[in-house]
């Protein structure tokens, strides 16, 4: 299958986040820079306009050697339009907390369709 | 009836029939093999829709862990290292392996989190400076809170691959729905109605045959009859006539000879009205 051949190509892991969450994912030793000079992270505060969001959710879910996406909830609810019209396997989207934002079940895209299709 | 519902644009023949019968059966067998297909997969989907469901609520609480920790070294540094993280990042030490498995035809990835040996040398050595930042063991903070993210990050691979796998089920799962019920509501159907169409087309074309059949042999029977009869009635008419002619042989020759025939008629012309029948009575 080629979504599983795909699938062996894609080693990366991407984070859209707050500077909390991207240093900490950093440690944990997923940052890269590839030779083209992209970086497979963006932090994104206050000041960040939604374009720019949207343009590097763009970037990470098209380029090829990433395997998941992590994005921080209150960001991905910035550009919940986007994230929620994002049905591809690869990459994975995971929708995850941050620091000052606890984490919110009910607003996780896919979360929603797992509890629709649970019927509750 | 044959008349109603879609069908195949086929002739009505025998062999038709037979071939249509056996795409019929096929398209049984299909649907309930995809039958089984989709409820092996359904099997398989409920168990990760339950184990995404928990994975997202356990991600909840490992990250909060991980925000702690942090929190905890900024604290013990007693200022931003993101800066400096950031600025060291040359090459990934954590990645992820795609491999694959098999749910009855379907390919379903899993992320595995690797940790690059080199590239966990190399981290030791970006990260090396981070040892001896801050104050009270503020380079073991460090340590301490990468090994909680690494965890945390392992965490978030194992939620991703159940979430794909979550998201490819349901693909192909909607995908052997639409399979199975066409299979159910349009091609069944429809070759059931085309073998219905054609056996009563067969019936029809067997009955105007029979009838045909009846027709030719009742308009024989009727011609020979016909014939019969007017054999028959030729051989009695030549009957009669013979027996006409064999019993009224003389008069009639005595009819047609008659007596009458004018002046100067009769046998050899001589006799005369006076002539003959001499009256009996008349006494001369």
């Amino acid at each position: 299958m080629s979504s599983a051949q795909n699938a062996k190509d894609r080693t990366l892991i991407a984070v859209i986040g707050d500077e909390d969450s991207i240093t900490g994912l950093l440690l944990a030793g997923i940052g890269h820079i590839n030779p083209q000079n992209k970086k497979n992270f963006l932090i994104v505060d206050a000041k960040t306009p939604t374009t720019v969001i949207d343009a590097a959710f763009q970037e990470f879910t098209e380029r090829p050697d990433i395997a998941i996406l992590l994005i921080n909830q209150h960001i991905a609810d910035k550009i919940r339009g986007t994230v929620d019209r994002y049905q591809a396997a690869f990459p994975a989207l995971l929708e995850i907390p941050s620091k000052d934002f606890p984490y919110d079940p009910e607003k996780d895209s896919v979360l929603k369709r797992v509890q629709k299709l649970r019927g509750d | 009836m044959s008349g109603q519902g879609s069908r195949e644009a086929i002739f009505p023949t025998r062999m038709n029939l037979t071939l249509t019968k056996q795409r019929l059966k096929g398209a049984q067998t299909g649907h309930s093999l995809l039958a089984k297909k989709r409820d092996a997969l359904m099997n398989r989907f409920r168990a990760i829709l339950r184990k995404v469901d928990e994975a997202k609520r356990l991600m909840g609480r490992v990250l909060q862990l991980a925000s702690f920790s942090l929190a905890e070294v900024t604290y013990a540094t007693g200022g931003e290292i993101g800066y400096q993280v950031q600025e060291s990042v040359r090459q990934a030490s954590y990645t992820v392996r795609a491999k694959s498995e098999n749910v009855s035809g379907v390919m379903l990835p899993a992320f595995e989190g690797v940790r690059s040996k080199e590239g966990n040398a190399r981290s030791d050595i970006q990260f090396a400076d981070f040892n001896l930042t801050g104050l009270s063991r503020g380079g073991q903070q460090v340590q301490k809170c990468r090994e909680t993210y690494v965890k945390a990050v392992g965490t978030l691979v194992e939620l991703a691959s159940l979430q794909t796998a979550f998201m490819i089920l349901d693909e192909v799962i909607k995908a052997t729905n639409r399979r199975v019920n066409a299979i159910e509501h349009v091609v069944i159907p429809r070759l059931e109605n085309t073998v219905a169409y054609i056996n009563s087309e067969l019936d029809e074309m067997d009955r105007e045959e029979f009838f045909r059949l009846k027709k030719i042999q009742g308009k024989k029977k009727r011609d020979t009859e016909e014939a019969d009869a007017e054999a028959d009635a030729k051989a009695e008419l030549a009957a009669a006539n013979a027996a006409r002619e064999a019993e009224a042989g003389t008069p009639s020759r005595k009819e047609t000879e008659n007596p009458d025939d004018g002046v100067g008629g009769g046998d050899a012309g001589g006799r005369d009205m006076l002539d003959q029948n001499k009256d009996e009575d008349v006494i001369f």
